[in-house]
């Protein structure tokens, strides 16, 4: 792999651009892989660079039925955070948080990581309340958060409208290296660094069948020919309940449609992530000037990813009313994932009933924040067989336990 | 948007109209149910890329409970009728049959 560099770019520059690779390789399939994983998302390829980076696995295909990061990697609205009020989930999501900051030397791919900051907006006592209390247990868990007043928040927003009408901003949990990243660019770092360690990332590939024998996979069966493999991954979000009824075991899993839009561009006027989640919008502003605007996810299940355009329209309604300034922007494109909800609103990480098979999936409205984070503790699950630590809690007998990693409650709606 | 029309008082109404009540037909075991049983009826559901069936309220019209058969693929509406019932229709689940042949068919 030819680096990126400020030199690479003056060398192109002198001869016309000829120079670039491909980023990474599309090859055909082997007959056989130690380890296959299913789905190259943010967090399947993730999967893959860890158990390379970190486990010396190499022998690794990342298949995908659609394109590389197309499906909740490319739909989502790059938020970064780790203000989570559960020991469990603050310690994957900060691993994740502080994985973000050195992605792009890491990788040598420019993820555009922006720690900008993130304000969680507190519109009700309730909110006032919870939010000091995650703050209190995020000095515990090592991670900067800090409740600030509405004085602060106006000085950090100017466009804000602090007084209501209907839900006054009194204050907010602000975490300064929360922030945004470009989510492409993520998954393209890391295929181009899985690809590079020898990996084979197989684009237009889809599942349609897992051989078992003994208890055990011992393949999968694709669009591209049977392929065999030691190791089975899957990480694939909204679809995951579909590969578990192929392997045969049920998740408590549900998937619904959240959606994202974005305005027309308009010069910077924010620089920071806004969320409020009593009203369910959340907001900032893109590198290209776009409004980059979320809501709440739809209550029923649906594969089609598009939502519902009443959550657009209440999620507009409610950021008006903070954002006065928006309100004669015109809507650009809006867009839907579909997205893999939980009861308890945690992901699973860990061991299905299927010995070497493990799973990845559960991250809701949260997945884009988690990939180095998930990835790395996937990989340490898959390379070892038992749970890492940063994953332990959060297996699949938690819920027959009753042993939750409760964030419905704790981080509200919006993710 | 989607639109379920209420068997309870006939009216065709919005999702805004609606709330959604998740999978219909689930079983709740009894108090000898095994702990396997249980997490089934808690956490287990089917959530199929394709027939569903669900349960809604007219939250803001009737407020009654009705039953409803969509693809979640697609998003298309089957049909809807009265909860008061341990499987969908007959004739419901022949339409689904026709227009999905491959539906596995009804399961509890």
């Amino acid at each position: 792999m030819r680096r990126y560099s400020a030199f690479a770019i003056a060398r192109e520059a002198a001869r016309f651009h000829t120079g670039w690779e491909r980023a990474w390789r599309s090859p055909m399939p082997k007959k056989a892989y130690d380890v296959i994983i299913i789905g190259a998302g943010g967090h399947g390829l993730a999967t893959a660079y860890y158990l390379g980076k970190n486990h010396g696995i190499r022998n690794v295909a990342v298949i995908e039925k659609g394109w590389l990061g197309g499906g909740n990697t490319g739909r989502n609205t790059t938020i970064i955070r780790s203000n989570y009020l559960q020991d469990e989930s603050a310690a994957i999501y900060e691993k994740a948080r502080s994985l973000y900051e050195t992605l792009s030397q890491e990788l040598n791919y420019n993820v555009m990581f922006s720690p900008r900051g993130v304000m969680m907006l507190a519109q009700t006592e309730h909110e006032i309340r919870g939010y000091k209390r995650t703050e209190h247990a995020n000095r515990l868990q090592g991670i900067e958060t800090r409740f600030i007043s509405p004085a602060e928040v106006k000085k950090l927003v100017p466009i804000i409208e602090l007084a209501g009408p209907r839900y006054p901003v009194l204050g907010a949990l602000w975490q300064p290296r929360g922030g945004t990243g470009r989510h492409d660019a993520v998954a393209w770092g890391y295929a181009r660094a899985c690809s590079d360690m020898g990996m084979d990332i197989i684009q237009q590939c889809e599942v349609t069948g897992i051989d078992q024998k003994d208890g055990k996979v011992t393949g999968v069966r694709t669009t591209k020919g049977d392929i065999a493999c030691k190791k089975l991954g899957i990480v694939v979000a909204g679809n995951s309940g579909v590969l578990a009824d192929m392997a045969g075991f049920r998740l408590p899993i549900e998937s619904v449609a959240l959606q994202a839009l974005v305005s027309e561009p308009i010069k910077p006027c924010i620089d920071v992530v806004v969320m409020a989640n009593t009203v369910h919008g959340y907001m900032s502003q893109s590198d290209k000037g776009e409004m980059v605007i979320g809501g709440g996810a739809d209550g029923f299940n649906n594969y089609t990813q598009r939502g519902s355009f009443h959550h657009v329209e209440e999620t507009v309604r409610a950021l008006i009313e903070t954002f006065p300034i928006i309100s004669r922007l015109k809507m650009l494109r809006q867009w839907g994932g579909i997205v893999d909800m939980t009861g308890d609103r945690s992901p699973i990480i860990g061991k299905t009933p299927l010995g070497n098979t493990f799973i990845n999936c559960g991250w809701g409205t949260g997945g884009f924040k988690s990939i180095p984070g998930s990835g790395w503790a996937m990989a340490a699950t898959m390379a070892s067989g038992q749970p890492d630590a940063l994953a332990a809690g959060f297996g699949l007998d938690r819920f027959r336990e009753g042993r939750f990693i409760d964030e419905s409650v704790a981080a509200g709606v919006a993710h | 948007m989607l639109i379920l029309t209420c068997p309870n008082c006939g009216i065709a109404a919005d999702e805004t109209d609606l709330a959604p009540g998740g999978e219909a037909h689930i079983t709740r075991h009894g108090p000898e149910a095994s702990d396997d049983e249980f997490e089934g009826y808690l956490f287990h559901k089917r959530n199929p890329k394709g027939v569903h069936f669900e349960r809604w309220r007219h939250a803001f019209g009737c407020g009654k409970w009705f039953h409803a058969a969509r693809d979640t693929a697609t998003l298309e509406v089957f049909g809807t009728y009265p909860a008061q019932t341990l499987e969908p229709p007959k004739a419901l689940q022949a339409l689904i049959r026709k227009k999905r042949p491959d539906w596995e068919g009804f399961q509890k």
